[in-house]
């Protein structure tokens, strides 16, 4: 799976401090190797956004606040999101284990402390991912994100940790055949 | 320009001289686990899409059965017997079954596998835990275990540390818990996002390992990496007769290079605890003495350890649970559960009216055994009370140490343990 170029979506604002356990209520962790089942429960856990999942239209766009993705280390809770429809992760912040395990899923995230703060619930957002511009149809604005260390970014375009780990495995056997 | 203990293991891990905050390394791990929740999809992930058919080592790779388990449903069940495959599939050594281990943060410290100087990594996010013990341990993913077991290494990127220094000792009834939450109460659920927590100073040398490891256990709830502590005599106490492998201690070079240093003095710290909804909601006790309860619940990685539940059976001694709330017992491992059963802890907790559960993470994450319901409240010797955590998305929930919570649950609101048994025995307080 590569990264898309560009996406377009309308955007779903969330606050700061959203833990993993309101992206994805830990019951439903027998749902853990189900990602439509995931994806219909996302964001559930986040009081008044109960029925948040059944709205999401495909290629829409979450904008959360600061530390976004705290608490559980659950991958599960990118994966949930993603199984609901949404292209993209934007935040002011992300909590580290969020931030790993969606880089490792190849799943784009950006970090905009300035789209964090700008966009409101329901803009018309394009986003393009290579150059890291946000942009806001409905405002007229337009956003710069923060650009992630080389690593990261490649990681993320070859579809994250599962690929690269192919590589190594493969470079590791061709090492071990050529030892006889 | 000298290292932290934090980039000392990192840089040995990568194989390099020295590394900065910032850096991206590709480190050698000593140590990995999983659990009932995230081997199945780290077992998934590494065999049908990374096409890796064996594990990188199977005497370095620990498995709980802690999560779900007993299992709470038939879903449960199913999660429960992928990882039990998986783990004989893959010949992993120690491989703990429902009612031989416990919980994951509590069976690895007490059976001597995370030592210090390691690398270790855990699919948990409080795999932080193990940090006490002189280890840099982190919580990852599950596509990370995946690529863990696959290589035996991983990514990081080298954090910036904060030092937190603790002058004096802690007053009567105040306990670790008490001083971690009151410092994530002053830095906030963010305060240390990404970073290293190393905790320093001579108050540590009065607090045991096993409040030790409540301390760094908590190290997420500040959005931490990782939280760490120097070696020293508890350290090599606590780990006679249960090292399963020899080790090498690291400390922090004296011109190590920190981001930020926290004075304390522990002398001030009041009994306290996280209001709802969030672990740095600190209040001291003062402040919520007297709120309604409805339930009570002793037990996780945080405050589940033997002597936690000593503490809560000196201060239940004698006394019943009030009516119109119940208390529930969960011991963090099978270990300890055995270890209560010899001391007769478990019939003062039974005589108290006390539910006395199997060693699992149950109520703790709202997975079984004290799931609340709505509109609920409920005084916890866990680690988070973001909302729903322990079952309903309204449920509030109160964090607290185990004497505090032992001494609610007679009083039937949040009370000050002194007002039911005057003083903690010598050796508990």
């Amino acid at each position: 799976m590569t990264l898309p170029k560009v996406v377009r979506g309308r955007a779903w604002k969330f606050g700061s401090n959203v833990d993993t356990d309101q992206i994805i209520p830990a019951k439903y962790a027998i749902y853990s190797l189900d990602e439509k089942e995931l994806g219909k429960h996302a964001m559930e856990g986040v009081p008044g956004r109960d029925t948040w999942a059944s709205q999401v239209g495909q290629g829409d766009i979450l904008v959360g606040g600061s530390n976004f993705g705290c608490g559980s280390s659950r991958e599960i809770a990118p994966v949930a999101i993603r199984g609901a429809g949404i292209s993209l992760v934007i935040a002011d912040s992300f909590a580290r284990i969020f931030f790993r395990n969606a880089i490792n899923m190849g799943y784009p995230i950006l970090q905009s402390p300035q789209a964090a703060e700008a966009v409101e619930d329901g803009d018309e957002l394009e986003v393009d991912l290579e150059e890291g511009v946000i942009r806001n149809f409905t405002k007229g604005d337009e956003y710069r994100a923060e650009p992630f260390p080389k690593f990261m970014n490649d990681l993320l375009r070859m579809g994250g940790l599962v690929p690269w780990v192919r590589k190594q495995l493969e470079e590791r056997r061709r090492m071990a055949a050529s030892r006889g | 320009m000298g290292m932290t203990m934090t980039e000392k293991i990192l840089a040995r891990g990568a194989g390099r001289d020295s590394v900065r905050p910032g850096d991206l390394l590709l480190a050698k791990v000593d140590f990995a686990m999983g659990h009932d929740l995230t081997i199945p999809p780290a077992g998934k992930i590494m065999r049908e899409q990374m096409g890796a058919e064996k594990i990188w080592d199977p005497e370095r790779v620990a498995v709980t059965q802690d999560h779900f388990q007993p299992a709470k449903d038939a879903a449960s069940a199913t999660l429960g017997r992928l990882t039990r495959e998986f783990s004989r599939d893959m010949g992993i050594k120690w491989y703990f079954e429902v009612g031989q281990g416990g919980i994951c943060h509590t069976v690895l410290p007490e059976n001597g596998l995370v030592l210090p100087g390691e690398l270790v990594v855990g699919a948990d996010s409080h795999s932080c835990t193990y940090g006490a013990l002189n280890n840099f341990a982190t919580g990852i993913g599950s596509t990370d275990l995946a690529c863990v077991l696959a290589l035996g290494e991983l990514w990081f990127r080298v954090p910036e540390t904060l030092k937190f220094v603790y002058h004096n000792r802690l007053r009567e009834w105040v306990e670790a818990k008490d001083l971690i939450l009151y410092v994530i109460g002053q830095i906030g659920v963010d305060g240390a996002r990404s970073k290293a927590m190393e905790h320093t100073g001579e108050s540590l040398r009065y607090i045991d390992m096993e409040a030790r490891l409540t301390m760094t256990n908590m190290a997420i709830e500040a959005g931490a990496k990782n939280g760490i502590m120097e070696f020293d005599e508890v350290t090599k106490e606590y780990l006679e007769g249960r090292a399963k492998r020899p080790y090498t201690p690291v400390s922090s070079d004296p011109d190590a290079e920190y981001e930020k240093v926290f004075e304390f003095d522990a002398e001030k710290v009041e009994l306290g605890v996280a209001k709802p909804m969030s672990p740095d909601n600190y209040a001291p006790l003062s402040e919520v003495a007297g709120t309604r309860l409805d339930q009570v619940f002793i037990g996780s990685c945080t405050n589940s350890r033997i002597t936690d539940l000593r503490r809560a059976a000196a201060v239940l001694e004698n006394h019943k649970v009030a009516p119109g709330v119940r208390l529930i017992i969960t011991p963090s491992s099978h270990q300890v559960a055995i270890q209560a059963e010899k001391e007769g802890l478990i019939r003062t907790f039974l005589a108290a009216g006390a539910a006395w559960t199997t060693a699992t993470c149950g109520a703790c994450l709202g997975g079984h055994m004290g799931v609340l319901g709505e509109g609920e409240v409920c005084l916890s010797t866990t680690n988070r009370n973001f909302p729903g955590r322990m079952g309903h998305p309204k449920a509030l929930v109160y964090l607290s140490n185990p004497a505090v919570a032992a001494a609610s649950a007679v009083a039937g609101v949040i009370t000050h343990p002194s007002e039911v048994l005057e003083k903690m025995p010598a050796g508990l307080a």
